[in-house]
């Protein structure tokens, strides 16, 4: 059995919210019984915007029940442009955390909170619900999803973005394709394409330390520094880079894309194509 | 609040008997079998009447078992085995709906160059004896079939597959660790090659296993190192451990009476309470041939992990094969590969009893499940609905 907090057990055992809402102003459905998970979010708007009410219906596992509880609670008084904010990370973390192969629960509420949205605002779900190329066919995820969640978590593994989509959970015949979205998202794939002549060859330790420093100070410190963050140069150990970021950075979602598409990628292009760059706590 | 231990299939209790008698060789008697001085060979007695034991459960010479770390290791040895003997022979069958100690050596060993045969079941999660006929070549060599399934308790035709499978002269392996101890197993009468078996699964300890090798049936040992098990499992006894399956077995020849009876109609009474009382509930697998400690069923509309977290607030322990419990996201592959639909496969939850439930748990359950389902049904988007899957990818 897996190890839930006290606050998804009580969410689950006495669900918020729960029922049809005959009036609804608009209704997400996302899910399917095939699926094994299923959720159906009602929500009563005002001439403002604003979510007055919010109910579910859920047919899933506890921490599905749970999350969408959750959602119901986070949605009721913000306005849909502060609900269009949500994010699964948010749900979760409500929640004191979902165990990680349980993400996919508090994504289904998200997604569902998407759907309702768009059907109020009259925009097309149906094309956007099937936006992109299905790459799990066992559980009828597409490449754009795919995406989304790992940019929005810093997923990193095959075994995270199933644990976060479901994609994969099945027959596995997708792994392969979520593996190449992974390189695509955090960066590889372009880093693959490099040239293979390097920016400056036969570089000695002292060499690659100065430039290392001069790229992030005056290259990337800057731009992490417009949205509030900041990196600090820890280490280096051969062609590891070990640093630490700061500011927002540290709070930020997508940290991990951070350090691999704007840190790792300016190093790899301007000292050498073999840094690596690992974060460190100090 | 004292827990209603409706998961036999996944582990049992261990018989206060044979922790009693397993005790003294936690404690005084820690000797190593294998020692030239008299303290420790004095175990080497015991670890023989255990052996013996399991022998006389089985109606098998005790020369033909095999002590190892549990029904994993007993199915693994038995594989790499037969497939060591034949060295020329690349081709092995097993079910769709086999152990993962049996599955995932298959898919290790397709890695490896091996083809593997999967035989199909039917909906009541049964064979065709047919197909598997028709799968038997000239370069198998083994066929591994398990005797009973832990997720349905749905029991195969063994003795008629041993027929089919030795008239050809290939090795027959069978992963009776459901079976063992709740059905009769006659070895003499039974052609298999090889059976494992495990200890916590007749309330013996975790941690022992059996492996039965037919005399004069090529053997190599997975484990290699010391003499001991004469030379086919290498490692130090585990003499406590032996001890208590030997007693664990000794037991369950006593109590096979009671588990083809007084569970039976537990197992049965419980069924035929849910069914009554609990709409849209169906057995799955073959209810003819079938362990009497085994019970799985689906509700529908509803989610396994759902349901055991709210039994589980009752203090009732059973599990699922749904989904989100076993780590992976699809329902049990043995539900699947039965083709339950998903609108019931999702929502199963197997009951497996043993000798130490009693009515009145039993009478517990039949109150208490029936308001969850209730409840869960309650908050589904699909209360009012027909079972047809709305449309979806999904297989
Ligand atoms: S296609 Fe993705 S798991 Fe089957």
């Amino acid at each position: 059995m897996w190890e839930y907090t006290d606050k998804v057990r009580e969410h689950f055992l006495n669900p918020r919210n729960v029922g049809e809402m005959k009036d609804a102003s608009a209704v997400g459905e996302v899910g399917s019984l095939a699926c094994g998970d299923a959720l159906k979010l009602f929500l009563k708007i005002d001439d403002n915007d604003r979510i007055v009410d919010a109910t579910f219906q859920t047919f899933g596992c506890a921490s599905a029940i749970a999350s969408s509880s959750a959602l119901t609670e986070l949605l009721k008084g913000r306005t849909l442009d502060e609900a269009a904010e949500i994010t699964d990370k948010e749900i979760a973390d409500y929640l004191g955390g979902l165990p990680e192969e349980k993400m996919h629960c508090s994504v289904m509420g998200h997604e569902a909170l998407d759907v309702a949205i768009k059907t109020y605002r009259g925009e097309p779900i149906e094309a956007k619900e099937h936006e992109g190329n299905i790459v799990c066919h066992c559980f009828g995820v597409t490449d754009e999803m795919i995406l989304r969640t790992i940019e929005e978590n810093g997923l990193t593994t095959v075994e995270e973005v199933t644990h976060y989509t479901k994609a994969g959970g099945g027959c596995g015949n997708c792994i392969d394709e979520i593996q190449l979205l992974l390189d695509e998202a955090t960066g590889k794939v372009a880093a693959c394409e490099f040239p293979d002549d390097r920016p400056h060859p036969n570089l000695s330790n002292i060499e690659r330390m100065q430039l290392v420093m001069k790229v992030l100070n005056e290259e990337v410190r800057p731009r992490l520094k417009q949205d509030g963050g900041d990196v600090e140069l820890i280490d280096i150990d051969g062609h590891f880079v070990k640093v630490a970021l700061r500011g927002m950075c540290t709070s930020c979602p997508s940290s991990k894309l951070t350090l691999k598409n704007v840190v790792e990628k300016a190093l790899q292009e301007q000292v050498e194509p073999e840094i690596s760059v690992v974060e460190v706590s100090k | 609040m004292n827990t209603i231990y409706l998961d036999n299939n996944a582990t049992t209790k261990i018989d206060p008997l044979v922790l009693k008698e397993m005790m003294p060789f936690l404690t005084d008697y820690y000797g190593n079998p294998s020692s030239m001085h008299k303290f420790g060979g004095q175990v080497s007695s015991d670890i023989a009447k255990a052996r013996h034991n399991l022998a006389s459960l089985l109606n098998a010479h005790p020369d033909e078992i095999i002590f190892t770390a549990g029904g994993t290791e007993s199915d693994n040895t038995a594989i790499y085995s037969a497939l060591e003997a034949q060295p020329e022979k690349k081709h092995l069958i097993t079910t769709r709906v086999e152990h993962p100690a049996i599955l995932n050596v298959c898919h290790h060993l397709e890695e490896r160059g091996y083809e593997v045969t999967y035989l199909n079941v039917d909906e009541k999660g049964q064979l065709d004896l047919e197909e598997l006929r028709g799968a038997l070549r000239p370069d198998t060599a083994l066929v591994t079939i398990m005797y009973a399934n832990s997720e349905t308790g749905v029991i195969f035709p063994m003795h008629e597959i041993a027929k089919i499978v030795k008239e050809r002269g290939i090795m027959l392996h069978t992963d009776a660790v459901q079976a063992v101890g709740k059905i009769t197993i006659d070895l003499e009468k039974l052609p298999v090659d090889y059976l494992s078996l495990s200890g916590h699964k007749i309330h013996g300890p975790k941690g022992i296993g059996a492996l039965f090798v037919r005399k004069g049936v090529s053997f190599r040992p997975h484990l290699r190192g010391g003499h001991q098990e004469h030379g086919r499992r290498a490692g130090t006894e585990n003499t406590a451990a032996i001890v208590g399956i030997g007693k664990a077995a000794e037991l369950a020849q006593i109590n096979m009476e009671i588990e083809n009876t007084g569970v039976k109609h537990m197992r049965d009474t419980l069924e035929k309470g849910l069914l009554k009382t609990i709409p849209d509930a169906i057995i799955n697998g073959d209810t003819e041939n079938r362990l009497p400690n085994t019970t799985n069923i689906s509700f529908k509309h509803v989610e396994g992990e759902a349901i055991l977290l709210m039994m589980d607030g009752h203090g009732i322990a059973a599990s699922s094969g749904s989904a989100c419990t076993s780590g992976s996201l699809e329902p049990s592959h043995v539900l699947r590969a039965m083709g339950v639909p998903f609108t019931f496969a999702h929502g199963s939850i197997r009951f497996s009893l043993s000798r130490f439930n009693s009515d009145d748990e039993i009478k517990v359950v039949l109150k208490e499940l029936p308001p969850i389902i209730k409840r869960l049904r309650e908050i589904s988007p699909y209360k009012n609905e027909e079972s047809t899957p709305r449309s979806c990818s999904c297989k």
